[in-house]
């Protein structure tokens, strides 16, 4: 069996109500994270990840 | 499996992968750059960083007086870098590349969500040449778009201000994929030049730009540039390439 049977209609799928709320919630988690890392300005957190923070291009001092 | 657990447990997977790929890559092309800029950085620092006052020159008899301005002057300074110098920070060596390391995954985990989340609006990734196609525009939206206004920031390269900078990052982050997105899936040419001028304009408002000279040569300003971009190239290219090639193992969802 191969995936692409599971999804015949990509387009409407992806209009489902009962699809889109996880995708959503998945997206604003994966925001949560990048926020978290990449620019919270507390002074910990900018030590810990600062070489990262450069690496990536985020704004950083 | 719902939906939800599928992009979580894929994002995590790919974020782990991809993570140790910019772990890799950036140890030998930024790291040595940063290491470099952070001499210069620090050099001025020192040079910026107030004196003890000079007793001569202030004379032995308003001692008060030149403590509350040294302390003036170090508050100043403090300020004006929103450095703390009490933080904790990781010592150079293995707790330094340890937190990179972790910070490197987290981000990894956290572009993978919104990467592979985008592409179930889509329908799903079903091949690692389709999440390399999807990996390339979120180059293009997280590392392009933005270094042509900001380009990467060395340490001892001073911006604007920090939020300032922040919120142009994030604008044109977000026209960019939308822009991209609106391309790659609109239906109309009306729509296409809605994205050209979406991509277009976080460039035409212009990015804040620092009044102050950086403090490290041109050239290590330079590569610095190209190393990030390079190295975000890889990257994307790896997240991408390994969501397109580990989805399509979770079903349909």
């Amino acid at each position: 069996m191969s995936h692409a049977d599971l999804r015949p209609s990509a387009a409407s799928a992806a209009l489902n109500p009962s699809r889109a709320f996880p995708i959503v919630a998945a997206f604003l988690f994966g925001v949560v994270i990048i926020g978290g890392v990449g620019f919270t300005q507390m002074a910990v957190a900018h030590n810990a990840a600062h070489d990262h923070r450069h690496s990536i291009g985020f704004p950083c001092h | 499996m719902n939906l939800f657990r599928t992009i979580v447990l894929v994002a995590a997977l790919v974020g782990l992968g991809s993570g140790l790929v910019l772990t890799i890559v950036q140890h030998f092309s930024v790291q040595p750059l940063i290491v470099q800029a952070e001499v210069f950085e620090s050099q001025r620092t020192e040079a910026e960083a107030p004196k003890p006052h000079d007793h001569e020159a202030a004379g032995e008899h308003d001692h008060l007086a030149a403590a509350k301005a040294d302390l003036a002057a170090q508050e100043a300074h403090e300020a004006a870098h929103a450095h703390d110098a009490d933080a904790w920070e990781p010592a150079d060596g293995v707790e330094r590349f340890g937190w990179t390391v972790v910070a490197n995954v987290l981000s990894a985990v956290g572009f993978a969500l919104l990467l592979v989340s985008a592409s179930e609006l889509k329908g799903g990734l079903t091949s690692w040449r389709e999440g390399l196609l999807w990996g390339l525009a979120g180059f293009a939206a997280f590392t392009l778009a933005p270094s042509v206004g900001l380009p990467p920031e060395a340490p001892g390269v001073t911006g604007a201000a920090l939020e300032a900078r922040q919120i142009w990052w994030i604008g044109t982050v977000a026209a960019t994929a939308l822009g991209l997105a609106l391309i790659a899936f609109g239906r109309s040419p009306v729509l296409a030049i809605l994205a050209v001028a979406l991509i277009a304009a976080p460039h035409v408002i212009g990015a804040p730009h620092a009044a102050e000279a950086p403090a490290i040569p041109r050239k290590l300003e330079h590569d610095f540039v190209v190393a990030v971009i390079v190295t975000g190239f890889v990257f994307w290219a790896a997240l991408g390439a390994l969501a397109g090639a580990l989805r399509p193992r979770f079903g349909g969802a």
